[in-house]
């Protein structure tokens, strides 16, 4: 915050006013209570207020993370689906082999190898930032734009390859498990259609522990989208994050983890909610076993 | 007249290295309105017989050879076809109704489905088709428990959801894969009945697969007796019960335990250890044998337990209570029964006196020393080390990563660490002879053992602090008939030569009767009575303990 020429008493009277003399304990209850009303002080980079900052910077990530934990849920589930009924066979090997892959290469490498197939010499998607944005206000939004839309493929396939993966895995373990169960040979025993046990009585009950796994995931994304975000370039938090880092801006680093726990324990709330209404079994508990 | 015709039916299963006929050549017959009895041990193919005949045989397993009519259509012509008669002309009933109907479905969802998929009819003459239904196995208010989900019935009312959803496409074959065996007897006898009632009403032709020879008795026109994929005998119930022709069916008749009167020992017809020598029980000299003297070894007071709902608030109004109020005495050197159906209480009485449990209320005496008032770990090893316990299930009850002679020695060096290695060995060969296992089983892991050869072994390992009570819960009701008589001979042979005193915990009255002193009869935590055996089953004095003698399937009501 301040430059070669400020003298030492401008330092101690800016050193005064930010509170960095008094005691730990006090400067840390402080920061409790300033937090507990959503202030978090001001960068000490870009001398602005950090919530703004982080609000300016939020659409591009929830945007980022949204679009690819659709992409892992939707395509996970189908090819797990896929791999968990027909378990010989050589697209399921080949998805196998390939979510082997997903699993064990690092998201930047995976980032760098897209933008160097299709920004360098393909040419056809960009290889960094969001592309034209369209202000709504309280929300910019790069969905309204071609460019925009573009520029959201790699970021967002790039960080869904992991979590895709471990619902692919996921979802065909549960399958294969489900699908030996008394109740599916019961409901073979009664004639019901192979369509209707897959998809109806088997993958109902499978997606019960996919909700779960895939809750937690959500935040895992936003977590991991600090290197997906750095890797292109992408205006998000996890970017200003990484600046953060590297300036020792305080401030901006607590604000976003406290906002990144935040996150967690609301998606952790709302899984538990819809684990309540999916699963039978845990919303009545105590009228059971009645007759 | 004839309406299902098993001809030459084969179902191989292709392993790896071998392939193992499931079943070799079978050929029965059953006619409308009979029911017919499929026996044997587990692994006899019973079961793969009732699959295959709707080709319902889980992979790698297939049919190689036969044919199956029903009325005049061969029905494994093709095995496509085959999914169109399942749940239409054939209805199959599982075992264990707490997971054959899908949880996440309400149980009109799937009746609806399934009526849905065989007959053509509109999604509201399904609902009207399903609640008759409902009302026809014996549930009541169809019309609220029409949309409760599977886990909102008790186990019965599962059993007869699945009934009705087997009949709701008003199938001509009913093919019941034990469909009493994870009930109580109360409830068993209600769905017998009710299958009994289902094959007259329907005219069904059913096939009643099971291990219990009671069952068979009461309920099956004909039995066919299997053994390692091969039918042994078929033929009239009253002639195969009575007079069967094989050695193996003769065998199987006597293994099962006579609810009618006491015998002294189990009769073992098969060969098997034919060259026995004396039972010689080599443990022997190493038992500080206990003269017998006439006082109660185990005194239990107010005994009670109650599991928390909650666990923050302790208001009993949510507890259940598990054991309530409950106190008596087993003498030194007698057996003593527990029975109750499930939810009774009688495990969780066990589990207090081996001490896994803490009573909420009420104390446990041994030996006149109230163990559960002991605060000292030290203290308390000395009485765990006469309490042992054998569990029901021999598959989960053994540490499957431990050797046997490790398992052995785990409790023996706790309680004598400074055994030294040879002697250690010598008493875990002389623990495995005594319960006629081999030497070489020590070297071997529990998965290379049976079931019966499991139990022997939680036997041995029970043994091997040299306890003065031993705590037997179900031990058998895991095993089939035969390997029961033989476990049950060893524990008589046992405790007659080593004085122990037993506590012997089961549902199954036949059994009991042949194993225990005294009995005491527990329902719902309580103590309805206790008397000694003989004179329980012959002039019970609470209704609840003249009620469970009623309904036990008794083999001998054949001769009636």
């Amino acid at each position: 915050m301040v430059g070669e020429e400020t003298s030492d008493e401008e330092r101690a009277e800016l050193r005064q006013t930010l509170g960095l003399m008094d005691p730990i304990h006090v400067q840390f209850s402080r920061f409790i209570v300033n937090a507990s009303k959503g202030e978090f002080g001001i960068s000490y980079q870009l001398r602005r207020p950090v919530s703004e900052l982080i609000v300016e910077r939020l659409p591009a990530t929830i945007e980022l993370v949204v679009i690819s934990a659709l992409i892992a849920l939707i395509t996970g589930t189908l090819l797990g689906v896929y791999t968990g009924i027909n378990r010989k066979g050589f697209l399921s090997d080949f998805v196998l082999a390939v979510s082997l892959l997903g699993v064990s290469l690092p998201t930047f490498v995976i980032g760098i190898l897209f933008i160097y197939l299709f920004a360098v010499i393909l040419g056809i998607l960009p290889s960094f930032g969001r592309g034209e944005v369209v202000d709504l206000g309280f929300w910019t939004t790069g969905f309204l734009t071609v460019s925009g839309l573009k520029a959201i493929i790699l970021p967002s396939v790039t960080l869904s390859l992991f979590q895709m993966t471990y619902i692919i895995r996921l979802v065909r373990a549960e399958m294969m498990e489900i699908l030996q169960t008394d109740y599916i040979k019961f409901a073979r025993a009664r004639g019901i259609s192979e369509n209707s046990i897959k998809y109806k009585h088997a993958l109902k009950n499978g997606l019960i522990p996919v909700i779960t796994i895939a809750g937690i995931n959500i935040g895992t994304l936003i977590a991991f989208s600090i290197i997906t975000e750095t890797v292109f370039q992408w205006p998000g938090m996890g970017f200003l994050f990484i600046q953060a880092v590297q300036f020792v801006d305080i401030p901006i680093m607590s604000a976003y983890l406290v906002f990144i726990a935040f996150v967690f324990v609301m998606i952790n709330f709302i899984v538990d909610i819809l684990y309540y209404l999916i699963d039978p079994r845990i919303r009545v508990k105590g009228d059971a076993a009645s007759g | 007249m004839t309406f299902l015709k098993i001809n030459n039916l084969s179902v191989d299963y292709q392993m790896r290295k071998e392939t193992v006929n499931a079943a070799k050549n079978v050929n029965i017959e059953v006619n409308k309105g009979e029911i017919l009895g499929l026996v044997g041990e587990s692994g006899s193919g019973k079961s793969t017989v009732g699959n295959a005949i709707i080709n319902l045989i889980d992979e790698p397993g297939k049919v190689s050879s036969g044919s199956v009519i029903l009325g005049d259509l061969n029905i494994h012509e093709n095995s496509e076809s085959i999914v169109k008669y399942r749940g239409n002309k054939i209805g199959l009933i599982f075992q264990d109704p707490q997971t054959s109907l899908n949880p996440i479905l309400t149980v009109g969802e799937q009746l609806i489905e399934t009526i849905q998929t065989h007959l053509k009819l509109s999604k509201e003459e399904a609902k009207n088709k399903s609640l008759n239904l409902l009302k026809e196995v014996g549930i009541k208010d169809a019309e609220t428990r029409f949309d409760n989900y599977p886990h909102q019935f008790s186990g019965g009312m599962r059993q007869r959801v699945v009934i009705s959803l087997a009949l709701c496409c008003e199938p001509e074959l009913l093919i019941a894969d034990e469909p009493t065996t994870a009930l109580d007897v109360s409830i068993q006898s209600q769905i017998l009945e009710l299958i009994k009632k289902l094959t007259k009403e329907r005219n069904l032709a059913v096939i009643l697969i099971t291990h219990d020879m009671g069952v068979i008795a009461e309920t099956a026109d004909r039995v066919a007796v299997m053994k390692s994929g091969i039918l042994v005998e078929i033929g009239e119930t009253k002639k195969i019960l009575t007079k069967p022709q094989e050695n193996y069916t003769k065998s199987l008749v006597s293994s099962v335990p006579p609810t009618n009167k006491k015998i002294s020992r189990f009769v073992i017809v098969e060969k098997e250890n034919s060259d026995k020598k004396e039972n010689n029980i080599k443990i022997l000299n190493r038992w500080t044998k206990k003269v017998i003297i006439d006082q109660d070894l185990v005194k239990i007071k107010n005994l009670n337990k109650s599991f928390d709902d909650n666990f923050f608030t302790e208001s009993s109004k949510n507890s259940v209570m598990a054991v309530n109020d409950v106190s008596f005495d087993i003498k030194e050197g007698e057996s003593f029964g527990l029975v109750g159906e499930s939810g009774s209480g009688k495990s969780t009485i066990a589990k207090m006196i081996v001490n896994l449990f803490k009573p909420s209320s009420g104390n446990i005496f041994f030996d006149n020393v109230c163990i559960t008032e002991i605060k000292q770990r030290s203290e308390l090893m000395k009485f765990r080390k006469q309490i042992q316990m054998i569990f029901q299930d021999p598959y989960s009850s053994l540490n499957g990563r431990l050797k046997v002679k490790d398992i052995i020695a785990e409790p023996i060096t706790l309680h004598n660490p400074s055994i030294s290695n040879i002697d250690l060995n010598n008493y875990i060969y002389d623990l495995l002879e005594s319960v006629e296992l081999t030497q070489k089983s020590a070297d071997r892991y529990p998965h290379e053992f049976s079931g019966g050869q499991r139990q022997r072994i939680s036997i041995a390992r029970a043994l091997a602090t040299q306890p003065r009570l031993l705590v037997c819960d179900e031990p058998t009701s895991a095993l089939d008939v035969s390997i029961q008589a033989q476990i049950l001979n060893l524990l008589k042979d046992l405790q007659e030569q080593l004085n122990l005193t037993i506590l012997f915990i089961s549902h199954d009255l036949p059994v009991v009767r042949q194993m225990c002193d005294r009995i005491g009869v527990l329902k719902d935590g309580k103590l309805c009575e206790i008397s000694n055996t003989e004179d329980l089953f012959l002039k019970p004095d609470h209704e609840y303990t003249k009620e469970l003698l009623r309904l036990m399937p008794k083999i001998e009501s054949i001769y009636n």
